[in-house]
């Protein structure tokens, strides 16, 4: 008990400053200003995979870290798409994955927010479209904020949530 | 006969050192598997190459040798016979290989694997000429699972979409209460038709995709994608672009054992372990952007050699914060030891003994904490690893502790390699300038990733075109043996034993 003690008063308090939200990264806006006062508080995120080579997840686990602290922002990973506000979907979108994908998304109540993680959320990145894979995560649900990057780095991934939630043209 | 009987057929295949090919007939295709199972060999990989003469290829380990099996087959409705009976772990890899090639082996097991409801059974990824039309909605196929009866018996089905930041698969659990009677895995969610795809593309191409098979072994494919490029090309790579190479695949090794093991405290119920570990990966993850230019070196190794050139001040610092983390992880590993609730999920969880792991062929960390003592950089060392002597750890548990066990002590041995290689590192280039390759070949690339071994089979035509890429992940051995691992604990369990192994699900999707 000592010891964890010890090696947590030396780690000491880890955490950084939040990014600034980019207008950059925004695809749509869908919400209205009253709704994202309320979001904005005590945000919960649902992540689906649809396809991706895991290397978002890692930057996405990252997120939770005490260096970028999600939690500490009111923002939360829950694990039913009933209980969230917002899809952060990695890809491209496996067609195995896109009814699955699509069911999530329908489960997930209104209003909701969809960002799409990663070059292959975006575009569908070094894989494509082919039988197997159906490209960026715009081609199965609508995006509201797309964040590019091979994998996106835990700080951009932050600014595109940070970004939804935030009404056009504020810092 | 003796396994030096059928080493002595085979030819040598560019590449990787040790790999060898051997024509086989139907005949011999059993016989030559049996002798490498009776002198201790396990299967390594299986796939299909249907892009024009069908043959089905079975790489077979017994260090210092593999033995790459090539079975020709007459056109791709033929069946040949299952590997199975000798090496389970092949069942799998057969039943892909019917859904992406058509080639069947005859076995009792003939469902679809990787092929869902996505794409038509008539249409074989790798072997047809015209592709299917896009814009389809795939129909919701019903997998025929092996049902559990009994008084009490319910299943717990979870699904493709999980409950945590993990990637997509099906598990369906057969249990009395909250014990497991059975597991059953249902994967190919996450295949996006990544062999496919690899033939769009020519050779040079080819390390931009190879190192996103499985983002977190980046650095195991990419260089084994690049060993095998670089030995049909006959390319000599320079010695300090081995050696970084090196480098970087320790890197990724120390983090994603960071990852893991906080992930695992985390599964024990103890917040501390994830909080402190995944600040130490954080750190870990910023020096090696800082010395090699990405968190995650997705296009560091590339063919002839590898991207950029690190400073000696950055590789000094890398070492240095790689040693303080060891040290740190030390720590940790203590706290771990000492808390008794750790200790108790962690112990006894999701057995493996040493003669299942034998029987199914479990390879890397998993494989070594079950007393299977196999790591390519020590058993078949490639540059730089002929020079660096390489530790490796073993128990005989096979329990969650001993995976656990196994890792921090995989970590503290990176550490330690990462400052050897720093300051041994030799001068000169960093990288070559890498021609199109001119003429046809095959070459095998072996490297010992963090998850356990990875293998890229590349294939290229005379123009520099890829005709067939086949990459393997360690986990096509490994997620069935999670299913044996599971039984008799409690479903709670799961997630840590489940961790314990961290298999990649797009690495064997594909």
């Amino acid at each position: 008990m000592l010891k964890t003690l010890h090696t947590i008063c030396r780690a000491g308090i880890a955490s950084e400053p939040p990014p600034a939200s980019d207008d950059a990264l925004r695809v749509s806006d869908v919400l209205q200003n009253r709704i994202r006062g309320i979001l904005g508080r005590a945000l919960c995120i649902r992540h689906v995979d649809a396809g991706s080579c895991n290397g978002c997840e890692l930057e996405i686990h990252a997120l939770s870290n005490p260096v970028y602290n999600i939690e500490g922002l009111g923002i939360k990973f829950v694990a039913s798409p009933r209980h969230a506000d917002m899809l952060l979907v990695t890809g491209p979108v496996s067609r195995n994955m896109e009814v699955a994908l699509r069911r999530t998304y329908d489960a997930t109540p209104d209003p909701k927010i969809v960002v799409a993680i990663g070059d292959c959320g975006c575009t569908g990145g070094v894989f494509g479209e082919n039988y197997a894979s159906v490209g960026r995560v715009a081609n199965v649900i609508p995006v509201n904020v797309a964040v590019p990057g091979c994998p996106s780095s835990p700080n951009r991934i932050l600014a595109g949530i940070l970004t939804a939630i935030s009404p056009p043209g504020v810092k | 006969m003796e396994l030096q009987y059928w080493i002595d057929q085979s030819t040598p295949l560019p590449g990787a050192p040790g790999v060898r090919r051997l024509d086989v007939t139907v005949d011999t295709w059993l016989a030559c598997a049996t002798d490498v199972a009776a002198s201790g060999g396990r299967l390594f990989a299986l796939w299909a190459d249907c892009a024009g003469e069908a043959t089905v290829f079975a790489a077979l380990i017994s260090e210092p040798i593999v033995l790459l099996l090539a079975l020709e087959l007459p056109g791709t409705t033929a069946t040949y016979p299952s590997l199975a009976e000798i090496f389970p772990a092949a069942a799998r890899m057969q039943r892909a290989a019917a859904d992406l090639c058509g080639v069947r082996a005859r076995d009792f097991d003939q469902r679809p694997w990787l092929r869902h409801a996505a794409w038509p059974v008539d249409y074989l990824p790798l072997a047809s000429e015209t592709r299917p039309a896009a814009g389809r909605e795939p129909a919701i196929d019903q997998y025929s699972f092996v049902r559990v009866s009994g008084d009490g018996v319910h299943e717990i089905p979870v699904g493709p979409v999980h409950a945590g930041v993990i990637e997509p698969g099906h598990f369906r659990f057969s249990v009395v209460g909250e014990k497991v009677l059975k597991l059953e895995e249902r994967l190919g969610y996450v295949h996006k038709g990544i062999e496919q795809r690899f033939s769009d593309l020519s050779a040079n191409e080819g390390q931009r995709l190879a190192a996103r098979v499985s983002g977190d072994s980046a650095v195991a494919y990419s260089w084994a994608y690049c060993q095998a490029l670089e030995g049909i090309v006959g390319a000599a790579v320079p010695t300090r672009a081995t050696w970084l190479r090196a480098l970087a695949l320790e890197c990724e090794r120390i983090a994603n054992h960071l990852g893991d093991l906080g992930a695992l405290g985390n599964d024990a119920g103890f917040a501390f372990g994830l909080s402190q570990l995944s600040r130490l990966k954080e750190l870990w993850l910023r020096a090696i952007e800082t010395a090699l230019g990405q968190r995650y070196l997705m296009d560091f190794v590339v063919p002839g050699g590898v991207f950029t050139n690190p400073s000696m001040d950055n590789l000094v610092a890398l070492a240095a914060c790689a040693a303080k983390i060891a040290t740190e992880a030390i720590v940790i590993r203590g706290i771990y030891d000492e808390h008794a609730g750790v200790r108790d999920r962690f112990a006894d969880a999701g057995i493996v003994t040493p003669a299942l792991a034998k029987q199914l062929s479990l390879c890397g960390l998993a494989g070594r904490a079950s007393a299977q003592l196999h790591d390519l950089r020590a058993d078949m060392p490639c540059a730089p690893y002929t020079d660096l002597r390489v530790r490796t750890f073993t128990s005989r548990d096979g329990d969650v502790a001993a995976r656990v066990a196994v890792r921090f002590d995989e970590l503290n041995e990176s550490a330690r390699l990462i400052d050897e290689i720093v300051h041994k590192l030799p001068n000169g280039a960093f990288r070559v300038v890498f021609a199109q390759p001119a003429e046809a070949g095959m070459g095998v690339g072996i490297i010992e990733g963090w998850r356990g071994p990875v293998l890229v089979a590349l294939r290229i035509a005379a123009d520099g075109r890829i005709q067939r890429c086949h990459p393997h992940d360690p986990s096509w051995q490994n997620w069935p043996v999670l299913e044996h691992a599971i039984i008799g604990n409690i479903v709670p369990d799961f997630p840590l034993i489940n961790k314990s192994f961290n298999l990649s699900y797009s690495g064997h999707d594909l």
